[in-house]
């Protein structure tokens, strides 16, 4: 068996089971502030302990899940979605003009800083969840598109191609029908590693304030409001960041277990 | 492709490519062109995408600066010290010209050449990101070394799991229990700010923090590829033969196969080079350090468009020079990354 492959997918898994389960039930209501219970240390009651406001610490973290998540995975939904078809039609045309525009518009957006430029759109277009979403997808899109360009260009060269093309497919029809699902493993795994990325860069910008805003709960804002307490009451600012790593390195070992799973020639490698 | 038929000429081998070293200089210098062209386009449209986002999107940026309840002679002033009542070509023209002699505007807030501003910061951030890049070289490549060296065993595993949760690590919560640790409790170093250079030891100390914070992160991504990059480097035939000479594993490593795997670390190290000094925002935020990344952070709630501009370009400017040159350099090191252009 793979024991960090099933360690990552239970630490995944767990992070999900909170994000849906805050949607239906919260063991405490974050929206009402306790004063007389503020800064309480983890206890039966509040297995995390109390914040600044009163309110149940492990119940902030399971509705933060549920934003850190959200936009993590729409921003990967963003990226995979206008990238790979970029990257199929960049090897599909491979050498073409087309190949050589996707390509310079890929180094064009690794060349933005990324942090900088996601708090230039959500300060050009306010603060919120939906541009801390558009800010990282875009970042995703090149890593998406030069992922598929890769793989499908090693897909092209098989024979099974040749015979495809033989019988007549075109390149747009042999991109979706063959070449696709053959690179599928490697989008799988980029994809919950552009996951755990994502909710690096969303925990960031919501600590600097350019994320979700309140009275939403997100990891980010919670360190951000910790920050000043981490003296007074050190649990307030441990549990979100324990939840932030926890997710984060679940979501890794995830994608590495199942690299190694799909594909045993690319084990051991980083991508 | 109906009617034509497939194009088998696609699918002939590649004419076979002279020896890499009878063709050397005229390939490198192909190489270097086709670069330095590409350099070029990339600043010009970085400019482009730059100006658009920050003069062009939020409609007047006089107004967006001043907010609604600007006096109408306030907007007036900054508008004609703007140049926003000329088109948007010859204000893009002239903001382009200026920042090729150095010109980058006054700053609205701070009322002083944004030049000036720019240099400040630049010997906060410059030096921080150097900072960790080293530490993060220094922490990485024994790292790397020694988990190659002993692939499997249970060491081995230990570290690279470290190296897993240094990934995984938010740098500015690794910042905040630094300071818990390292300012509140043993009070050795301090929590935030920067004295300046004028007391380089109180400066260095300023940014050791920061730069730990910065670096483990990025060491842990290192050490990971130089240590993948190792063993497939270590499964090549030429590393059969060094050892069938009679070279041992270690010297085997160090003579041949870090040369090799140091191709995809260089590449690594220049973009993260790039993320250290942009990326740094979020760690000088945590600090209070007076660095770029600050400068563009405070600009834009200040709405300082002038200073967010040129600050972002200079940002952008560096990093494509970086990748520019770690392309070139790598090209110099592995002849067969010319021809890919």
């Amino acid at each position: 068996m793979r024991p960090l492959l099933i360690l990552g997918a239970v630490l995944s898994a767990l992070a999900l089971l909170a994000a849906a389960l805050s949607l239906v039930w919260l063991p405490y209501d974050i929206t009402q502030h306790a004063i007389a219970q503020r800064l309480q240390p983890p206890s039966p009651a509040h297995w995390a302990g109390t914040d600044l406001y009163g309110r149940d610490i492990l119940s902030m973290l399971m509705a933060g899940a549920q934003v850190s998540l959200a936009v993590a995975l729409v921003a990967v939904g963003i990226g995979a979605g206008l990238g790979v078809p970029l990257g199929l039609a960049a090897a599909a045309h491979r050498g073409s003009w087309i190949d050589e525009l996707i390509g310079r518009g890929n180094d064009l957006i690794f060349a933005f800083p990324s942090l900088v430029t996601a708090i230039l759109i959500t300060a050009s277009f306010g603060p919120s969840a939906t541009n801390a979403i558009i800010a990282i997808g875009i970042f995703n899109i090149p890593v998406f598109a030069r992922v598929a360009r890769a793989g499908a260009l090693s897909i092209w060269t098989l024979d099974f191609i040749r015979a495809a093309r033989v019988a007549g497919k075109g390149r747009a029809r042999i991109s979706v029908e063959h070449i696709l699902p053959n690179i599928a493993s490697l989008l799988i795994v980029q994809g919950t590693i552009q996951f755990s990325l994502g909710i690096l860069a969303e925990a960031g910008l919501s600590y600097v304030g350019l994320g979700a805003q309140p009275p939403t709960a997100s990891w980010g804002r919670m360190l951000a409001e910790a920050q000043t307490l981490v003296v007074m009451a050190p649990h307030v600012a441990l549990a979100p960041g324990l939840a932030i790593v926890a997710t984060v390195l679940g979501l890794n070992l995830l994608g590495d277990g199942l690299r190694d799973a799909l594909d045993p020639r690319l084990r051991g490698r980083v991508t | 492709m109906k009617g034509r038929g497939p194009d088998f000429r696609r699918y002939a081998s590649p004419p076979l490519t002279p020896c890499a070293a009878q063709s050397n200089l005229p390939e490198m210098g192909r190489y270097f062109l086709k670069r330095i062209a590409t350099l070029f386009a990339s600043l010009a449209v970085a400019s482009l995408v730059i100006f658009a986002l920050i003069e062009v999107v939020p409609g007047d940026p006089a107004s967006f600066m001043l907010g609604i309840n600007a006096a109408p002679d306030t907007l007036a002033a900054l508008r004609e010290q703007m140049g926003l009542d000329d088109p948007v070509w010859l204000r893009y023209l002239r903001w382009v010209a200026g920042l090729m002699q150095g010109d980058f505007g006054q700053s609205f807030t701070y009322k002083v050449p944004v030049t000036e501003l720019l240099a400040a910061r630049l010997q906060v951030s410059l030096p921080l990101a150097l900072l960790a890049l080293a530490l993060a070289s220094a922490i990485a490549l024994p790292v790397g070394l020694w988990a190659a060296a002993r692939r499997g065993r249970p060491s081995e595993v230990a570290l690279m799991g470290v190296a897993q949760l240094g990934i995984a690590l938010p740098n500015f919560w690794f910042a905040m229990l630094l300071v818990l640790v390292f300012a509140v409790k043993w009070r050795l170093l301090p929590a935030g700010g920067f004295a300046g250079w004028s007391d380089p030891l109180a400066a260095l100390k300023s940014l050791a923090l920061p730069a730990v914070a910065l670096a483990l992160p990025q060491a842990a991504i290192l050490a990971r590829v130089l240590r993948s990059a190792l063993i497939e480097t270590l499964g090549r035939d030429y590393i059969r033969t060094a050892r069938a000479k009679g070279l041992s594993r270690a010297q085997a490593l160090s003579r041949h196969a870090l040369r090799n795997a140091l191709i995809p670390v260089l590449t690594i190290l220049g973009m993260q080079f790039s993320f250290l000094l942009a990326g740094a925002i979020i760690i000088e935020n945590v600090f209070y350090l007076p660095g770029l990344g600050r400068l563009i952070f405070q600009a834009i709630t200040q709405r300082d468009l002038i200073v967010v501009e040129s600050a972002v370009m200079v940002l952008v400017c560096a990093v494509i020079l970086v990748t520019f040159v770690t392309d070139l350099t790598y090209a110099a090191i592995d002849p067969r990354l010319r021809r890919r252009g």
